[in-house]
């Protein structure tokens, strides 16, 4: 699971290249000749752009006219003709005002537009429903081959408290927040794909909208939920040596050993980090979409990005700091949906340990409280601090009851 | 179970809260897409 995590970061990181604009790539190779079509894009042009291959278009971008006094064959009609204009507002370089709307209504053509909706439609769609099946697949297999974690020493009866209410509480508003907004999520981004076509537009808008509607509303939930945990659990998600040994036993779920953890043990951890940082910037991200144009995040991201230096390291040029409001508002989509399926796939995961995957495991959640022998065998070091402390209470570790 | 419940029924009624509260404070979709210059009526 980490090795796909650092897989998938080190993918992320190649998200930008959606956004750099047409950045010409410098040739090695003599200027085209376009005399035959003077100076527009020739047929070598065209098959290359359907090739796959980038091609300097600045002979396009470049070609906006003038002013009636640079260009004075065009007299009484200004400085440039029609096809000119178009290309100055595709390629950002027109001088536009605007009555109303403010810097989003002077955007007329986005250029960047079809790449993020061909991206959104392809590559996120195809790779990141893969994730989520691939994962399923592979816990189902694992399930077959390895089973269910079994308790290996008999229950004693006597239960410890494992999670307290208001733990279990803050747990369970943000599980059942992160499920729907998970599924609205899903929805809003295959609707068109796979419901539109068998039940119809009308009942795939329907649906959508009622999705987009909980999702929107549900978040705030999620958010809340989220800084209690962190709150609440910080302290004990601090990585230390423990963690060393039980990653090197595997956690005890290959084989019979049972490595020693405290409150949390090392995979805990990385559920809740992940679950903190992923969500958390799903939660920026998000809410950059909920007041769209309000919270621009990217042209700064992009800034700071630069000046580490990044883009060299991947061998990209510069990333873009000048983004149209609305290629804002697409890549803090772009971000969330990829992050969101991230953190659907490792939750998966923490729902199958936490299910069926193990003995014992739900009722830590469910009812707060654990057999001994449960936290014996996984939370062994947590039970002897535990034990200590209600031993060391006044009145404390009484006998059994009267 | 009744923390479960319990947990259910804040993600409803702060989401429920939310739609009141940021309607009410004007970033309903209404709001938010018009302008002084949409006349409506």
């Amino acid at each position: 699971m980490r090795a796909l995590l650092c897989f998938l970061t080190s993918v992320l990181l190649a998200v930008p290249m959606l956004a750099a604009a047409q950045e010409a790539v410098p040739t090695e190779t003599a200027r085209p000749d376009r005399s035959a079509t003077g100076g527009a894009q020739t047929l070598e042009d065209i098959l290359a752009r359907q090739r796959g291959e980038r091609i300097d278009d600045s002979f396009r971008s470049e070609a906006i006219g003038g002013s009636a006094a640079t260009v004075p064959a065009l007299g009484p009609l200004g400085g440039a003709s029609d096809p000119e204009i178009w290309r100055a507002l595709r390629y950002n370089k027109a001088d536009v005002t605007a009555s109303a709307g403010g810097d989003v209504g002077k955007v007329l053509v986005q250029d960047g537009g079809m790449r993020w909706y061909r991206f959104r439609r392809g590559p996120l769609a195809v790779y990141g429903g893969y994730l989520l099946l691939g994962t399923i697949a592979a816990l189902v297999l694992f399930y077959l081959l390895r089973g269910k974690v079994r308790l290996d020493e008999p229950t004693t009866g006597r239960t410890v408290t494992r999670f307290q209410a208001i733990e279990r509480f803050a747990h369970w508003m943000m599980a059942g927040a992160f499920v729907l907004l998970g599924v609205t999520g899903l929805l809003v981004l295959f609707g068109r794909m796979f419901i539109a076509p068998y039940l119809g537009k009308e009942v795939n808008a329907g649906l959508l909208t009622g999705a987009k509607f909980i999702h929107n509303n549900v978040s705030w939930a999620f958010m809340i939920a989220l800084v209690m945990i962190f709150v609440m659990w910080v302290w004990h998600n601090i990585p230390n040596r423990t963690d060393l040994t039980w990653f090197a036993q595997a956690g005890g779920i290959i084989g019979k050993r049972h490595p020693p953890a405290r409150k949390f043990n090392g995979g805990q951890k990385i559920i809740f980090w992940s679950v903190i940082l992923l969500g958390g910037s799903i939660s920026v991200s998000g809410l950059s979409l909920l007041f769209p144009f309000a919270l621009p995040l990217f042209a700064k991201t992009f800034a700071v990005l630069n000046d580490l230096g990044v883009p060299g390291w991947i061998g990209m040029e510069h990333l873009p700091t000048a983004l149209a409001p609305q290629e804002e508002m697409q890549l803090a989509q772009t971000w969330h949906a990829i992050i969101a399926f991230l953190l659907m796939a490792i939750i998966i995961a923490h729902i199958y340990i936490g299910s069926i995957g193990m003995e014992g495991a739900f009722d830590a959640m469910n009812s707060g409280e654990v057999d001994e022998a449960w936290a014996h065998q996984h939370h062994s070091l947590w039970l002897d601090e535990y034990k200590t402390k209600q031993a060391g209470r006044p009145g404390g570790a009484a006998g059994p009851a009267e | 179970m009744k923390a479960m419940l319990a947990g259910f029924a804040a993600m409803i009624l702060i989401g429920l809260g939310a739609w009141l509260a940021l309607g009410q404070m004007g970033f309903s979709v209404e709001e938010v897409s018009s302008g002084p210059n949409v006349r409506l009526e």
